[in-house]
């Protein structure tokens, strides 16, 4: 990234590198030939890039252009206003008011990339007069704007990063927030400070060696004990303030009666600090200061890349839970305006308009539509809806403006009920056993048992020297390596994965996938597309460009899978559209008179219709639509949701691997079937007509008697499902609450991420195990040296580094997500 | 060898400055966020 040192006057086009044709100024995408303006200097690709780009150069903020990195994506405003940012409910729940007037706000913003976008949303206050600082958090999208609120409202701020391309919605994180960045710097201080400590009793520790190995005795015996002091107090304060944490968390285990990796820790680190004490006090014997500062600075060093790993995951959910429809159209006798979705209660009415999603549940007041439940219940076809019909918050209006009764808003309508189903099911997920702390529980027991043994042994030999063998024992042993390993091998596979589009919110996740159990997979929006498309058709193909002329007129899901089947088809045009609502649409193309529509519907208009066109289809999964031309049925088309391409071949992927692959969907039975079939999957294993509180207690009654179930789904009727299985995996596309429950969520779409996740996990477990051998290698010749007596202090100081640093390695080089070798 | 007496502690008085600053910095936030302040620098020249 850097800015030419001359400069360039904005909307100069051979900024952009221009390779095919004409290219958008602010984006640098190519302008269709028909929106390209001939004689003007600047060219945009669509009106929201040209808005954008004259709110820059008014502002004098040319100097954007010059960015050789910029984001190269067109500018779509929302027709959505921003009057809900001004709603005192929104200041209540976001802002915070500072002196003088101020108020502060944090925003998510969409699509925030790289370092342009910094500069450009940093200089809002030169857009816009009482704006008074915005500061941007590039890897978070989150920025936090300061404004005088007397001199322009919120709304406008808004208005404007949206006008730019940064959409904004309000940050639910609020809360969290504070507690994470004090956890977030405690856990650096404390890094700091031990490193400080641990490097400073090492070099004291250096010239304590040289000392003891040199045979003429170069250090004096005043500095030796001098050193060793020095050592007990320097450590004695890494002990007490950064160390403090193991002590903590081994205390907190033993109460609860469990093990955990950290009870070994805070012993070997308490014993050896004692009895290091103890032999400076008395000045005689070995002291393993050295040990205990460096060994609380590495364990830190791992408990920081765990943290990391499991913020990196957070952070990016943390936009997509940004999300939900934050405002709705409230009627107020003849005017609507714009309140936060929160603000809702029963008894008002509210506005949708197409293509929007609804914000409460209730009853439909005026207006005819269809309505998109799939996110709800997994329904593929769209629901006609008309006045007194039952509307559910979520889902997404279709058709026509809607006039709604809100009945229940907010955490009681049917959506925040299975929310609160989420919520409940994450807390019930059985506590993880994650395969190092399995492992560190019985690595507690033998190391616990075997320093007894060494320290009864050593006493009939030798009484002396019988404590502090056991303690050499317990320090030379002290998982170190074990508790660094695992947590790295962790980070760097969820690093990797995050790479491939795969966002792992937590390591145990990663563990439970390496064994096969049994994958359940949700239909639509996972095995599917999520929308319509053509998949047959039958009869004359003339009728195919008249069919076309009509769909293109209509909104509706149905026509979308027209144009979409024949992008490069020209149609005529068609006059006397007419819509007549769950039936089809007639009109007149080319002189003709067409009708497409539902089988019902088109007899219902008295067409001829031959036989083989009452007939059922071929594929009993489709819906029928007919095209009658001039009074007579000429074609038959079928429009389904059509499997994903490689849900096949990603199925028998997983089964190859062991897995045991079932379907579970809301979707009309005999669609799911057609689909099971479509797979090779026993009729047994598929499922349709599931409501969302079924789908839990499925998943429920398998993973009493398997393990892992892990859940696949997209929609709210999917979330307390992946909630609650062993492991949730949320795909692209999805809705929010799903998202929020998944313990992974795939940002590509398909299935072969699923795959490579399932491979990545198998992987990360083996080069954990391997650090595991690593480690325990390392401790086995720690362990019998100390307990034949032949460890001293400095091949104790040796061997502990040496050992985490061939654990980083071996985690360092695993390549648990690296090569996606997915074969159909 | 006596000189140890004046440098070791004046080696502790450096590093335990060195270890006040890095306690502050974090403390006060500085390293909440380690991407953007770097992109920041780049441009900030004409404010």
């Amino acid at each position: 990234m850097s800015i030419g040192p001359t400069r360039v006057p904005p909307g100069d086009a051979a900024l952009v590198p221009d390779t095919a044709g004409t290219s958008c100024t602010h984006c640098g995408l190519a302008v269709a030939p028909r929106d390209v303006r001939a004689g003007e200097p600047a060219q945009f690709c669509c009106a929201g890039c040209r808005t954008a780009h004259e709110i820059i150069t008014a502002a004098g903020l040319g100097r954007y252009y010059e960015f050789d990195e910029r984001r190269r994506e067109a500018v779509v405003p929302a027709s959505a206003d921003h009057a809900a940012f001004d709603h005192p409910t929104f200041h209540e729940l976001y802002v915070t008011h500072g002196p003088g007037g101020t108020s502060t706000v944090q925003l998510h913003l969409e699509g925030v990339h790289c370092a342009s976008c910094v500069w450009l949303v940093e200089r809002i206050p030169l857009v816009l007069d009482g704006v008074l600082r915005a500061e941007l958090d590039v890897t978070r999208a989150l920025a936090t704007v300061t404004w005088d609120a007397a001199r322009v409202p919120l709304s406008r701020i808004a208005a404007n990063l949206e006008a730019l391309g940064y959409r904004p919605h309000p940050f639910r994180g609020l809360k969290a927030e504070a507690m994470r960045q004090a956890e977030d710097r405690a856990m650096l201080v404390n890094i700091g400070v031990s490193g400080a400590i641990a490097t400073n009793v090492m070099l004291l520790a250096i010239a304590l060696y040289s000392g003891f190995t040199s045979r003429a005795g170069t250090l004096e015996p005043v500095f030796e004990t001098g050193f060793r002091w020095l050592s007990l107090v320097l450590t004695a304060v890494s002990v007490a303030w950064p160390g403090r944490v193991f002590f903590r968390t081994a205390f907190q285990a033993l109460r609860q009666r469990t093990v955990h990796v950290d009870v070994p820790i805070a012993l070997a680190l308490g014993a050896g600090f004692v009895r290091g004490a103890m032999n400076t006090v008395t000045d005689s014997g070995p002291i393993y200061l050295d040990g205990v500062a460096l060994l609380i600075f590495l364990l830190l060093v791992g408990r920081f890349f765990q943290q990391r790993a499991q913020r990196a995951a957070v952070d990016s959910t943390e936009l997509l839970h940004s999300l939900a429809p934050a405002s709705a159209h409230l009627v107020d006798g003849d005017a609507e305006r714009d309140v936060p979705a929160e603000a809702l209660l029963p008894g008002m009415v509210v506005a949708v308009r197409a293509n929007e999603t609804i914000p409460a549940d209730g009853t439909v007041r005026s207006g005819v539509s269809v309505v998109d439940l799939s996110l709800l219940t997994g329904e593929s076809r769209p629901e006609p809806v008309a006045p007194g019909d039952l509307v559910y918050a979520g889902t997404l209006n279709l058709g026509a403006p809607l006039t709604v009764h809100v009945e229940r808003a907010g955490e009681a309508t049917r959506v925040g009920t299975l929310l609160r189903e989420v919520a409940a099911g994450a807390a019930r997920r059985a506590p993880t056993v994650a395969y190092a702390n399995r492992v560190g529980g019985w690595f507690v027991w033998l190391v616990l048992a075997l320093a007894a043994i060494t320290y009864v042994v050593w006493r009939q030999l030798d009484p002396a020297h019988a404590l502090d063998a056991a303690i050499a024992f317990l320090v030379v042993t002290c998982p170190c390596a074990l508790a660094l390993g695992t947590p790295l091998a962790i980070t760097v596979a969820i690093g990797r994965a995050a790479k491939q589009g795969i966002l792992v919110k937590g390591g145990d996740a990663l563990e439970r996938l390496a064994t096969p159990g049994t994958i359940v997979l949700d239909k639509t929006g996972t095995l599917t597309q999520g929308r319509m498309a053509l998949a047959a058709w039958q009869g004359d193909d003339d009728a195919r460009a008249l069919a076309l002329a009509l769909e293109r007129e209509t909104a509706h899901p149905i026509a979308a899978a027209f144009v979409a089947a024949w992008p490069g088809l020209a149609a005529p045009p068609a006059r006397d559209v007419e819509h007549v609502l769950g039936g089809g649409v007639r009109g007149t193309v080319d002189g003709h008179r067409v009708i497409v529509g539902s089988p019902r519907f088109v007899l219902g208009e008295g067409v001829a219709v031959p036989d083989w066109v009452t007939a059922p289809l071929p594929d009993a999964a489709l819906t029928p639509v007919l095209i009658a031309v001039d009074g007579a049925a000429v074609a038959r088309a079928g429009i389904g949701d059509p499997l994903r391409p490689e849900a096949a071949a990603a199925v028998r992927a997983l089964e190859r691997r062991g897995w045991r692959v079932r379907v579970l969907s809301g979707d009309d039975p005999a669609v799911v079937r057609r689909v099971g079939a479509q797979l090779g999957l026993a009729d047994g294993d598929v499922q349709g007509g599931v409501t969302p509180e079924r789908k839990l207690a499925v998943i429920e009654a398998l993973a009493r008697t398997e393990e892992p179930v892990v859940m696949v789904g997209d929609g709210v009727n999917d979330a307390a499902a992946i909630a609650r299985a062993s492991v949730g995996v949320g795909v692209k596309g999805g809705a929010e609450a799903c998202m929020a429950a998944a313990d992974v969520f795939l940002s590509a779409p398909g299935l072969v991420p699923l795959v490579q996740l399932v491979d990545g996990s198998a992987r990360t477990l083996r080069t954990i195990r391997r650090c595991l051998w690593v480690s325990l290698f390392y401790n086995l010749i720690g362990a019998v040296l100390a307990m034949t007596g032949l460890i001293n202090p400095m091949l104790a100081a040796i061997l502990m580094p040496i050992s985490s640093v061939s654990v980083v390695l071996a985690a360092w080089k695993s390549r648990t997500f690296d090569a996606p070798e997915v074969r159909a | 060898m006596m000189v140890i007496w004046i440098v070791l502690p004046l080696a502790l008085v450096i590093v335990s400055a060195a270890v006040w600053g890095y306690v502050w910095a974090s403390r006060s936030g500085q390293f909440d966020d380690t991407t953007t302040p770097a992109m920041r620098a780049v441009f900030d020249d004409e404010r």
